[in-house]
This record gives structure tokens, C-alpha cells and sequence, in this order.
């Protein structure tokens, strides 16, 4: 074995001995409970990284494919009573199969290449192919090329995978958002935004409510420019030396020193993003700045209740109470162990009621790159939450990520057979927020009048 | 001989290959392991019978298997055996509710029985640590115990009757819906906490009980260990029976609170957790008669829970046991060396004295109530020399535990973990018994060979 195929053996042998094997992982993981398959589990999955790193057994396709089967939702991390670093483990896991190249085939190569080391490794980039989607739709093409049948031509995987599209907003985050806002009155607090990737081009109304909430609550917002991407796809598809690499860039253009918080309104993004410590504690020039940069990150709900965040006066929906269901994004729940701060905005809403859903803390299957990747069980897990979305009744769906928010919508949509008209709305809970506090200036407007 | 397999239990029911056979070559217990030849998973009584009368024909050991959680390496293959795997048997059979009894298949999960009665009003008492996931066919091999031991007892007192492969592949059904029942020997005894080692349970029938209707909990902690046993000594001198009698000792209640940070106070000696359940007015009253007797025997403080939520909080003290001594070193053996309860102040001070001659750290909780304790090694398995003291502690705290009157084992089983342990418990006489059984029932010892006793 070449230096580089010897990932696992290079691991701390610790974190692979920490899993005592007790199997309470099991119950919690989507995949086991797929297949009831001891290999679909956390326990069995580390049971082969173990072996590898023992020299028991060789880095085999059929490994590289279990690592590729894994959500990486860290729904065992929760469960488990040993407090196994799983999340290290599996990007390892993923990493090894990588560099050991039994993951490979040629197309994969190129399709990992465009998106991991291309697309979402220059702004310019992404802002292109996101201007691009947007006319796609825009234009009315998207729509001929649907009622032309034409899509039924391709093969399966990538009809989905057209039906699956990002939605572009019109406007990015950048025009959306001054490098620059402050709050009337006295700043209390100077935080900087992390726009995102997707968040950016898909659901920029999110950051500008992000921004909205913080201004509301005495914080001066810087949201720099042209951001890079977090690089939680790369170390969570085992290219941990891309990640690196745009964790550095990052750093070199966000100093931690100069805000009391950095702000992320992604899970995905915010459970990595706070892996930066971890991942370049070998950095001898970053790990300092790491370090100091994993402590100042905050989900926004953690900030918001951190900071003892303002009630809202008005309900944003109208006189009429709503009720409201809350999916829990794996990477903020387990990731981030964040569970009752996004609960405690929600119920500071005037006018909302919060009504729990069954199995909140389990994956909605989109998992990043997942429902690409495995659409089969995405598919399950995405019907699967759908379904228990709708026994509560709920007319709006909070959630705070990118990935799952678009996962749900579909789920949800697919469910009423295509109708979007009495679809439950799916929506950051930071957004309920923002338009309540506008409610509230609406009505004071009112009042004045 | 695979490919016979694979006409029996169809594609996709036996696995092969490395990749997947080495997930299922260890359970629940530290530093062991075997890799067997084939897992596979039957999905009814008579596949199960198919493959035994293959397995038999080939001479190929076979181990019964459900989640893979014991603690004693009962489920851990025999090199080159066959795996039988119960999970995908799973159907929850009935629920009868004007007898007060549940049918289920082996690999019917221990919470899904638990809720399932739960649902129906109705109590399903016993709760091993690894309820959420083990399989209720598991827990009848293994006998398995829990919390409320004291008060409602283990497995074997909930069993009213088995389904039952032998080892030759012929299908017995044993008891039944009967409370009185004294036809012939009580054979489904004799499979109760057998290991897989006499046949393999397919399917369960379970007593239940109706739901008590209230709980109260409390949480007393003390400068002495000793004032601790006096309390559980004076409260069942007062005819009280909680359901939970639970207690940590110094060495776990600072783990516990570096852990989780409950609030213990660092200095305590011992902590103990004590639930009583049933009428609400009896309820109350015996939680202000052990509130009583916890303060007169010393207690340094004593909590009780005002509601659910702070019963919830009080019991995290005891449920983050082991988590909290799990994280400490990367190795941890938890031990269930159990006594008769009086003299268990006695066997506690003996493991920490082990563990001061030994140079070893050894955290020690349990059941008060019921003498189980659960001496925990923290360790690591990479050290060949401390590996060494362990298993010389281990030795005496066994020996200690039968001088006093005690048993090896109180909920884990034998397996291989105990095996050596075995005739010092039994004498020459009951050894042999236990041999003689075995062959009666298994003569050509292909069930789950090796585990409990080497023929």
C-alpha cells in the first residue's frame, strides 16, 4: 500500500477503538433500517474501516460502495453511548476509497471533477451555472422541454436529476445584501454571514431574512463578497485535501478576530464550519486561526437565542393561528446538537403553533449529494418524512437547510400528486421570523396612519 | 453447501462475502471475535428447521443470533459457522389482551413489545440496557435482566411459552396461555437463558401485566457506602419493594457528572436511584416513608422528583452510567458479578480494593436492589500487560462474588467471557449435569459449540 492508500491506518487508532460494538447505533440508522444488515450500519461500517486499518481486509469496491451507501446524516452520533467521532470516521472511510481509487470509474471521475473541484470550488463558477438554471426556467424552455416528452427519452437517472433542478432565485445573496448593514441604533454585537452555495443561488430570500433578524436584534452584518464555498461536500465526499484548501481560503478572507459571531444559516455548512479546528490542526500556519474560527461559529438559531433575541409583536401569517411542524436538519440535531433553539424562535412567533413531528432527528434523504447519488433511497426516506409531515396537519414545514427544504418540497409535492396548491409551505425558520418582525412594522405603520 | 442454503432461505438471504461477514463476526463484548463462513436470515420456523438439518448434515456449526448486543460473546461465531440471523422474523404474532399475553417471533425487537403492551394499557416489565435494539428472541437465550429486577424479575418470569427448533431440525411448541400449567417437566425452562447452545427459539409467548398507574422517583446521595446499604437494608425492612433500587459508586458518579453535569456533589461515597410505582396513593406513600428512612441512615441529600420532567432528570444520573465510563478509556468491559443484596457493601469495597492492587481503574453500578452489579473495567485492549491484571481482578472478584454466596453472572450469560469461570460455580457434580444435558439434546454439537461449557 502506497502512503496515500494508508488513510484509515493513519487515523488515530483511538477513534476506531472508541465503538465498544453495543449495536445502539442501529435503531437510529436509516440504511440499517433499510436493509437489516449488519454492513448498513454504523457498527459494521466501522467494523470495516477497522479491518482495513488492521490489514484484515483491502480497500474493495464493494467498501467504497457501503461508504457511498452511508448518509453521513450522524444520526448514530446522537445515539451512541461512547461518543464515537463517526463524522471523522466516515469522512476517513469516504477519503480512503477515494485515494485507493475503488470508488472509481471514469465517469464518476469527470462528473467529481466538474462539480467538486470546479463548480463549487470558484464563485464565478457557480454564480454562472446558477444564472444559466435560472434562464433554463425563466425562459420557458424548462417547461416546452417537459410537455415535449423529450425527458422521458433520457435515461432514468438523468431525468431525475433534471426533475430534481435547483430552483434559482432571480437575485443572488450579493444584490440582495450590503457588504455592510447596520442596525438603527447602536450595534450591540458585530457578526459576519456566510452566504452559502446553494443557499446563495437558491434561497437568497433566506440570507436577506438572516440579515433582517440580526439587524432587529442590534447586529452590525458584514457578508463579504464573492464567498468561497464551506467545502462540507468535499470532506463529506472524500476529497478532505479540496476541503483544506477552501477552508484556508476562507480563513484568509474572513478574520474570526474581528466578529463576536460568524453566521451560518446552513446546517450542512454550519456542522462543518465548525470542523475547521479538526481539519487543519495540522495546518502549522492556520491551526491558531482554525481553531479560534470553529469557536466564533453559531447556527442562526443558536445565535439568535444566545443573544436573548426579541418576541416578535405581530403574528407574520395573518389573525389566523398556524401550525407549524419542524424538521430537524441531521447536520444542525446531530452535527450540531442544536434541537431547541429553532423550537424556541418558532415559539416566539405570535400566531404559531408548534406541532412536533413523529421521527423529526431522521433524514429526509437528501444528505447532500445523496439523492443523486442513491435515488432509490433517498426516495424511501423523502416519502417517509413527507408522510409524517402531513399526519400532523401542519401548514408550514420549518427547516433549516438548503438541501433538506428542497428534499421536503419535492417529497411533499410528489405526495399530493403534483398539486403545489394545498402543499404545506417548507420554509427556514428564520424567515417566519423576519416576517413577523415586518408584520409588526406593518402594523405600527397602521397604527401611525 | 451454500448454494444449498440458497435454496432454502432464497436470494439474498445468505451472505458471503467478506465485506459482510466480518460485520457480523463479534456482539457486544469487548476483544472478541470469529469470522464465520455464512449469515443467514430465515424468515420462519421451518426455514429455520431446513437449515439446521443442513447444517447437521454437514457437521458445520451453527450460532443463533439477533441483534448482535450481548455482553458476553454468546452470539460471537464460531470460526467457519453458520450465522443464522434472526432479525427479518419480526411480526408481532397478538396481542391478547383478555388473557394479558403477547405472541411474538424472535426477532421482534424488546421496545416494539414494550409499546406494543404499552399501547394496550398493559406492562411488559423487563428492560435491558439494549432494549431499543435487541430482539426479544434474544433475550429469552440470554435471560436478560434490567432495572426493575427487584420488584417484577427478569425474562424467564414473563415466558409462558416457546417455539422451539432443535438441534436435529424438529419444531416443539412449549406452553401456554395456562397461569397454572404442571404437565411434565417445565422443559421451556431449560431454553430460557440456554444461549443457543440446546435449540433456537423462533417465537415467544410473554406474560404482561397491567400498567401500573403511577411512579414516583428519587435520587439520595451519602458520604459512606455503607449508609447507602443500610438505607436499601431499612427499606426492605419495611416491606417496601421499589421497582428500581439503583446505585453508583464514587468512582462512576464523578464520571457521570464530568459527563453529563447533573449536579452530584464530587465528595459522595454513593448515589442511589430509587423508583417505586403502582396505586398513585400507595405510591406516595412509600416515597415519603424512603424519603424518610434515606435522611435517618445518613443520606448527605435527597431529591424528590416534583413531576415527570424531573424524574426524567433525577433518573439521567443512573441511565448516563455507562456512557459516561464508556468515554473514558477505549476499552470498556462491563462485568454483572452479582451477590445476595446484604452483602453487597461488602463486594463493592472488595472491587475497589481489587482495583488498587491490580492498578486498575474499575467504576462499579447497579442494581442494589437485586445484588447485579456491573464492575467496569476501563482499559485498553491494545495493552497486553494491563490486559493482564485484568483478567487477574477479574479472577478474584469472581471467586469473591461465589464466597459470598453470588453468581458470575446476573443478566450477561456465560458464553465465552465466563466459560472459565463456570465450574467454580457449580462443582463437579452440576458441571457434569450441565454436559449431560447439552449432549441429550445436541449430540452431534453443532448448536452455538463452545459457549457456556466445552464438551
Amino acid at each position: 500500500m502506497s502512503a496515500e492508500r494508508n488513510l484509515l491506518r493513519s487515523l488515530d487508532y483511538s477513534v476506531l477503538q472508541q465503538c465498544m460494538r453495543c449495536g445502539l447505533c442501529l435503531p437510529s440508522c436509516p440504511t440499517y433500517l433499510e436493509t437489516r444488515r449488519e454492513r448498513n450500519s454504523p457498527r459494521g461500517r466501522i467494523s470495516l474501516m477497522r479491518a482495513i486499518a488492521d490489514g484484515e481486509l483491502e480497500t474493495t469496491r464493494t467498501f467504497a460502495k457501503e461508504m457511498d451507501y452511508c448518509l453521513g446524516c450522524l444520526a448514530c452520533t446522537t445515539a451512541c453511548p461512547a461518543g464515537v467521532d463517526y463524522g471523522t470516521l466516515f469522512e476517513a472511510g469516504r477519503a480512503q476509497a477515494e485515494a485507493s481509487g475503488a470508488a472509481s470509474g471514469p465517469l464518476r471521475r469527470m462528473v467529481r471533477a466538474f462539480s467538486l473541484r470546479f463548480l463549487l470550488f470558484r464563485p464565478w463558477a457557480l454564480h454562472a451555472a446558477g444564472r444559466l438554471l435560472w434562464l433554463y426556467g425563466a425562459s420557458g424552455l424548462r417547461r416546452l422541454l417537459r410537455r415535449s416528452g423529450l425527458f422521458s427519452l433520457l435515461p432514468r437517472r438523468l431525468g431525475e436529476l433534471e426533475r430534481q433542478a435547483i430552483p434559482i432565485r432571480r437575485h443572488f445573496s450579493d444584490a440582495l445584501i450590503a457588504p455592510v448593514e447596520r442596525p438603527r441604533g447602536a450595534a450591540r454585537h458585530r457578526v459576519a454571514l456566510l452566504s452559502g452555495c446553494i443557499q446563495d443561488v437558491a434561497f437568497s430570500d433566506v440570507n436577506r431574512a438572516t440579515v433582517d433578524v440580526l439587524l432587529e436584534n442590534g447586529c452590525e452584518v458584514a457578508t463579504p463578497r464573492a464567498q468561497s464555498c464551506c467545502g462540507s461536500l468535499h470532506a463529506h465526499n472524500g476529497d478532505l485535501e479540496a476541503a483544506r484548501q477552501l477552508a484556508r481560503r476562507q480563513l484568509e478572507s474572513i478574520d474570526p478576530g474581528r466578529y463576536d459571531a460568524i453566521i451560518s444559516n446552513s446546517a450542512g455548512c454550519g456542522s462543518h464550519l465548525k470542523r475547521y479546528g479538526h481539519l487543519l490542526a495540522g495546518d502549522a500556519e492556520l491551526a491558531g486561526r482554525a481553531a479560534a474560527w470553529s469557536d466564533k461559529v453559531r447556527d442562526i438559531s443558536e445565535w439568535l437565542v444566545e443573544i436573548g433575541f426579541r418576541r416578535p409583536l405581530a403574528p407574520p401569517t395573518g389573525p389566523q393561528h398556524v401550525a407549524v411542524t419542524y424538521h430537524e436538519a441531521c447536520h444542525l440535531c446531530h452535527g450540531q446538537r442544536i434541537t431547541n433553539q429553532p423550537r424556541e424562535v418558532l415559539r416566539a412567533i405570535p400566531g404559531i403553533e408548534l406541532r412536533e413531528c413523529p421521527e423529526s432527528t431522521m433524514c429526509c434523504g437528501s444528505a447532500g449529494v445523496y439523492s443523486l447519488t442513491q435515488p432509490v433511497t433517498s426516495g424511501w426516506l423523502r416519502d417517509r418524512k413527507a408522510g409524517h409531515i402531513r399526519s400532523t396537519g401542519a401548514a408550514i414545514v420549518a427547516t433549516a437547510n438548503p438541501g433538506c427544504q428542497l428534499l421536503i418540497q419535492q417529497g411533499l409535492t410528489v405526495g399530493a400528486g403534483g398539486n403545489t396548491q394545498d402543499r404545506p409551505r417548507v420554509v427556514h425558520p428564520v424567515v417566519l421570523l423576519a416576517e413577523a418582525y415586518r408584520a409588526e412594522k406593518a402594523n405600527r405603520a397602521v397604527f401611525r396612519g | 453447501m451454500i448454494d444449498e442454503l440458497t435454496q432454502i432461505l432464497g436470494q439474498g438471504q445468505v451472505l458471503t462475502g467478506r465485506e459482510d461477514l466480518i460485520p457480523y463476526s463479534f456482539d457486544g463484548t469487548a476483544a472478541l471475535k470469529g469470522l464465520p463462513r455464512a449469515v443467514v436470515f430465515p424468515k420462519s420456523a421451518a426455514e429455520v428447521a431446513a437449515v439446521l438439518k443442513l447444517a447437521g448434515r454437514h457437521k458445520v456449526p451453527v450460532v443463533a443470533r439477533g441483534s448482535g448486543t450481548g455482553l458476553s460473546g454468546g452470539s460471537v461465531p464460531t470460526p467457519g459457522s453458520i450465522v443464522l440471523c434472526l432479525v427479518r422474523m419480526d411480526k408481532l404474532v397478538e396481542l391478547d389482551a383478555r388473557n394479558f399475553t403477547l405472541r411474538a417471533q424472535a426477532g421482534v425487537l424488546t421496545q416494539a413489545v414494550y409499546d406494543a403492551a404499552d399501547a394496550e394499557g398493559l406492562f411488559y416489565p423487563p428492560d435491558p440496557g439494549s432494549m431499543k435494539i435487541s430482539t426479544i428472541g434474544g433475550n429469552v437465550a440470554e435471560n436478560s435482566g434490567g432495572l426493575r429486577g427487584l420488584k417484577y424479575g427478569v425474562t424467564r418470569d414473563y415466558v409462558m411459552g416457546l417455539e422451539v427448533v432443535l438441534a436435529d431440525g424438529e419444531i416443539c411448541l412449549l406452553g401456554n396461555k395456562c397461569v397454572k400449567d404442571v404437565a411434565g417437566y417445565s422443559l421451556k425452562d431449560l431454553f430460557i437463558g440456554s444461549e443457543g447452545t440446546l435449540g433456537v427459539v423462533t417465537e415467544v409467548l410473554l406474560k404482561l401485566l397491567p400498567k401500573p398507574a403511577a411512579r414516583q422517583t428519587l435520587l439520595a446521595t451519602y458520604a459512606l457506602m455503607d449508609s447507602a446499604a443500610e438505607t436499601v437494608s431499612a427499606i426492605i425492612a419495611a416491606k417496601i419493594v421499589p421497582c428500581t433500587l439503583e446505585f453508583l459508586d464514587s468512582r462512576t458518579i464523578r464520571c457521570v457528572e464530568a459527563y453529563a453535569k447533573v449536579g452530584l456533589p464530587l465528595d459522595a461515597d454513593a448515589l442511589l436511584l430509587i423508583e417505586v410505582d403502582g396505586h398513585p396513593s400507595a405510591v406516595a406513600d412509600d416515597a415519603a416513608r424512603i424519603r424518610e428512612l434515606c435522611s435517618r441512615n445518613g443520606a448527605t441529600s435527597v431529591r424528590v422528583a416534583a413531576d415527570a420532567a424531573e424524574a426524567e432528570r433525577l433518573a439521567t444520573a443512573r441511565r448516563s452510567a455507562f456512557s459516561a465510563l464508556a468515554r473514558v478509556k477505549p476499552t470498556t468491559i462491563l462485568e454483572d458479578a452479582t451477590v445476595p443484596r446484604s452483602e453487597l457493601a461488602r463486594m463493592i469495597r472488595f472491587i475497589q480494593g481489587a482495583a488498587l492492587r491490580h492498578r486498575l481503574e474499575i467504576a462499579t453500578f447497579g442494581h442494589f436492589g437485586d445484588g447485579n452489579l456491573h464492575p467496569t473495567f476501563l482499559t485498553d485492549e491494545r495493552n497486553p500487560d494491563e490486559m493482564h491484571r485484568v483478567g487477574l481482578a477479574m479472577t478474584e472478584i469472581f471467586a469473591e462474588a461465589l464466597a459470598l454466596g453470588g453468581t458470575i453472572t446476573g443478566e450477561h450469560g456465560v458464553g465465552l467471557a465466563k466459560k472459565a469461570f463456570l465450574k467454580g460455580q457449580y462443582g463437579e457434580a452440576g458441571y457434569a449435569l450441565l454436559k449431560r444435558v447439552k449432549r441429550a439434546l445436541d449430540p452431534d454439537n453443532i448448536l452455538n459449540p463452545g459457549k457456556i461449557l466445552d464438551l
